[in-house]
């Protein structure tokens, strides 16, 4: 049996965790506001250029005057995996489920023989991965200064994806992340970006469009945009679904702590009533004696 | 005859209204676009666009920088990657 004065050190101290885990919580909720209303103003940029993509790459004549970006290499061999992380931890298994999620298909691609390279986005991504594949980190992308990812660094990102593509260190890339369904739910998601994985099947429509400049220069110009629009997409989903993981996992937290304080207060009580009866006991038998 | 402008950036929709004519500078020249214009796609160059909401009304200036415009049915839509107007 502890000692009163111990456990009250540890009521103390678990009393003050859940001051952080609360304070936490909160900061989360109110990020989280901001951050999903950041995801969905970004909506009709990504979804209308989707859909010019679309209908341009349906209707584009020469098909091998397509942008590589679009078609690829023609190769499969070489894989890069872009995984996107946070910065910080007390977000429940938000960068673990991606980080699982992207191991899962580097072993995929290792088994069909396949090589496999990292390209990292944030930090917290970078030890795990470093233990099961320590020299397959290519390049990493810090995000510590960034308090909001924006299309200043998702334009980085993709810029230097597309400089690696075409300098052919890689012929296929996946981007991982966790989409954000609501703050309870964070799926964790793969999408293939190089080459472009079919963008919605747009509606045929038979006007007859005329292209200023050309459909191959328009389609050379787009591709850029469309990756940059995509990794935007991808960091502003995982930015809310951190938030959201966060959220919970520090309710969660909070509700824990709070249940361990009444069960140690109770046990407080107990021993403190305990001793005094151990005492009074004494009192008595003492006076007793006499 | 107004139509249905959209100018959209990465951040948020900027603009979706009816308007009378836009003046916008493609890469191989600045076009204006009234109601009932044949579909086109163009890129822009980085330069001002000018929106009429209606006729003889003064110019609207909206500074784009990179992106393109699509002139379809629909009417008429702008992605740029910044805008400021």
């Amino acid at each position: 049996m502890a000692s009163l004065k111990e456990l009250k050190g540890r009521i103390n101290s678990v009393k003050s965790t859940q001051k952080i885990t609360k304070a936490k919580q909160m900061v989360a909720a109110a990020k989280l506001r901001k951050a999903q209303a950041a995801a969905e103003s970004a909506r009709p940029y990504s979804e209308r250029l989707a859909a010019v993509v679309a209908s341009l790459a349906n209707k584009a004549s020469a098909k091998d005057l397509l942008p590589k970006l679009l078609v690829g290499t023609g190769g499969n061999q070489r894989h890069l995996l872009v995984v996107a992380n946070s910065d910080k931890g007390l977000a429940g298994a938000f960068n673990s489920n991606i980080v699982r999620a992207a191991l899962a298909k580097a072993a995929e691609l290792k088994a069909e023989g396949k090589t496999v390279q990292f390209y990292l986005i944030g930090r917290k991504g970078r030890a795990p991965i470093r233990r099961a594949w320590p020299d397959a980190i290519v390049a990493q992308f810090d995000t510590t200064d960034v308090r909001e990812p924006g299309f200043n660094e998702a334009a980085k990102i993709a810029d230097e994806l597309t400089a690696m593509f075409e300098a052919g260190k890689f012929d296929v890339a996946h981007l991982f992340y966790s989409k954000f369904k609501s703050a309870l739910l964070q799926v964790p998601t793969t999408l293939q970006i190089i080459p472009i994985a079919g963008p919605p099947e747009g509606v045929q429509d038979t006007a007859a469009v005329e292209y200023e400049p050309g459909e191959e220069e328009i389609l050379a110009e787009l591709m850029p945009r469309y990756l940059r629009t995509l990794v935007l997409r991808a960091l502003l989903e995982n930015a809310a679904s951190e938030q959201g993981a966060s959220m919970t996992a520090m309710d969660n937290a909070t509700r824990n702590a709070g249940e361990l304080i009444n069960k140690l207060t109770i046990q407080y009580n107990r021993s403190r009533q305990a001793a005094i009866t151990t005492e009074l006991i004494e009192i008595i038998a003492g006076a007793e004696a006499l | 005859m107004p139509f249905q402008f959209e100018l959209v950036t990465p951040s948020k929709l900027v603009r979706s209204e009816t308007v009378h004519m836009v003046v916008v500078p493609g890469t191989e020249g600045d076009f204006g676009v009234l109601e009932g214009h044949a579909p086109v796609m163009s890129t822009i160059r980085d330069g001002a666009m000018l929106v009429f909401k209606t006729e003889g009304a003064q110019p609207e200036t909206i500074e784009i920088r990179g992106g393109f415009a699509e002139v379809s049915a629909k009417g008429l839509t702008v992605l740029a990657e910044y805008a400021e107007g």
